[in-house]
């Protein structure tokens, strides 16, 4: 036990804690209409407790207890925190108490659900939101975990790498994000009339919160407070800086101006695509990964999803998808042993680990994809999943809260 | 009696404000509204997508006066707010058929200041 990375992990989930709530919950409250601020705010405050939860119950078991045999899934042998305290567990982190590393890994499960929220902003019904985003964390973010993070996890046997959860949390809950919204439809009058963030300042404290949060993210991902945690955090903040900085530049080309979401938004899909590959690369290769994001991210939410007409409300696929799986097919590019004993090298350094990550890559959105197809069909058999047209137009903060953001009139 | 609505640049204020108390005329409600004219409005981006025809902040002031005033309320507005771009803004004068002071009940013109 090593009391130094024992107080950096703890710490470290503060940090990821505070991604969800407050950060994401103000990124995406600021960019929805203010009839519906208040139901992103709930969403992202109701999934940490419901998925802590599932997390404490049963969830931590599924992602990373003993494997059944065919490293699919974990067994229910830690339901309930059994065999998880003071003592760590060599497999995972050696240095720490079981119990930290389990909190730690509990507010990634957190997060990962809420990312959704961007795709179906605006529409969704609380009580299926609820229902879905249960069995979501149980069926598609459990196994999946287990696949790449758990012991015996038919990825991580495979040699695939994701350092704090490119694949896990990002490509996984993007592409399924994407499902979402054709399934659940355009929001009325989307491409009709004009959509507005209704409160930029939101998004950018949100925005920001989310850069603060990811450095335990990724830093805290090395589960000690070494070398590998310092080479985490400063891959993660330069390849963050070289997306914000190339996003603006973009628009400043296209449209004229920089803007301040646009810049932002590159700032987050920096975030996303260093995630993947934030232990295994070196700073340099770091920024050109931050480079090469702005302009994919870009092309998916500016082009691409204009040109489909699918309505991403707040870019959940455009950003943490795409984002996500360009961090993971990094991964097998820039990859090198110098920097990680225990990752690979990558295409650039000599070796072989493209092909673990393309098969990630390829295998994680088509999983997560057509799980999200049939808990959404399941869910909606049963109740309903869009909020009647009515109750749309009046928005989800009246109408599924009972609440108003904001007075007009003191 | 005269009811002026002054439709005028939001970064105008302050000088229309001072000329209307050097016309003594220091009675003044003001509003922060939307609106448009024939430019139509601006065009704002959110992340490359262009949302057209936005409407564009502007300020209202209202100023109810007794007839001796409505030259002079009129001339300093003209004057401080007018810029010669589009966009100054537009002013309305209404008859004003009755006045009444709430706390005391006075009625007409001498409620009006």
């Amino acid at each position: 036990m090593n009391t130094g990375d024992t107080a950096w992990v703890l710490m470290s989930a503060v940090l990821v804690f505070a991604m969800t709530i407050p950060g994401l919950a103000f990124f995406y409250g600021g960019l929805v209409r203010r009839k519906n601020v208040l139901s992103i705010l709930m969403q992202c405050f109701i999934i940490m407790c419901v998925i802590s939860l599932q997390w404490a119950l049963f969830g931590y078991s599924l992602s990373f207890g003993p494997d059944t045999g065919q490293g699919i899934i974990g067994s229910l042998k830690w339901a309930g925190l059994n065999y998880v305290g003071g003592q760590p567990n060599a497999d995972y982190a050696a240095t720490i108490p079981h119990s930290v590393f389990m909190i730690f890994q509990c507010m990634f499960a957190v997060i990962t659900p809420a990312l959704m929220i961007g795709a179906f902003a605006e529409r969704m019904k609380f009580s299926a939101f609820l229902v879905f985003t249960i069995l979501w964390a149980t069926f598609v973010y459990d196994p999946l975990a287990h696949w790449v993070w758990g012991t015996g996890g038919w990825m991580r046997n495979l040699g695939g790498l994701d350092f704090a959860g490119g694949i896990v949390v990002h490509a996984s809950s993007g592409v399924s994000a994407l499902v979402l919204c054709v399934l659940l439809g355009k929001r009325l009058g989307y491409q009709k009339t004009p959509f507005r963030p209704h409160n930029l300042p939101f998004t950018v404290l949100g925005g920001a919160l989310l850069w603060f949060g990811w450095f335990g993210f990724n830093a805290g991902s090395a589960l000690a407070a070494n070398e590998l945690a310092a080479n985490a955090f400063v891959t993660t903040h330069v390849a963050t800086a070289a997306a914000g900085l190339t996003w603006a530049l973009i628009e400043w080309q296209q449209h004229g101006k920089p803007t301040i979401l646009g810049t932002v938004t590159g700032a987050v899909a920096g975030l996303v695509a260093i995630t993947p590959a934030c232990g295994f690369v070196n700073p340099m290769n770091a920024i050109f990964i931050g480079i090469i994001v702005a302009f994919i991210c870009y092309l998916a939410v500016a082009v691409i999803k204009a040109k489909f007409g699918y309505d991403d409300a707040l870019d959940a696929f455009g950003v943490h998808g795409v984002g996500g799986i360009w961090g993971t097919i990094a991964v097998g590019l820039f990859a090198e042993k110098a920097v990680n004993s225990a990752g690979a090298n990558g295409l650039f350094f000599g070796g072989a680990q493209l092909w673990p990550q393309l098969i990630m890559a390829v295998v994680t959105p088509l999983f997560a994809g057509v799980m999200t197809f049939i808990i959404y069909k399941l869910v909606d058999a049963v109740m309903c999943v869009r909020v009647k047209e009515k109750d749309e137009t009046i928005g989800l903060d009246l109408t599924q809260q009972s609440e108003a953001a904001y007075t007009v009139i003191e | 009696m005269k009811y002026i609505i002054a439709i005028i640049q939001p970064h105008k204020l302050d000088a229309v404000m001072c000329a209307l108390e050097n016309a003594e005329i220091p009675l003044v409600t003001v509003s922060n509204v939307l609106g448009r004219g024939r430019q139509k409005g601006v065009t704002e981006v959110y992340r490359g997508t262009k949302e057209a025809g936005s409407l564009l902040k502007k300020v209202k002031l209202e100023i109810a006066v007794n007839e001796d005033f409505v030259a002079p309320a009129i001339e300093a507005i003209t004057k401080s707010a007018h810029t010669g771009e589009v966009g100054d803004g537009k002013i309305f004068i209404l008859d004003l058929y009755e006045v009444m002071r709430i706390r005391t009940g006075e009625r007409g013109g001498v409620a009006i200041g």
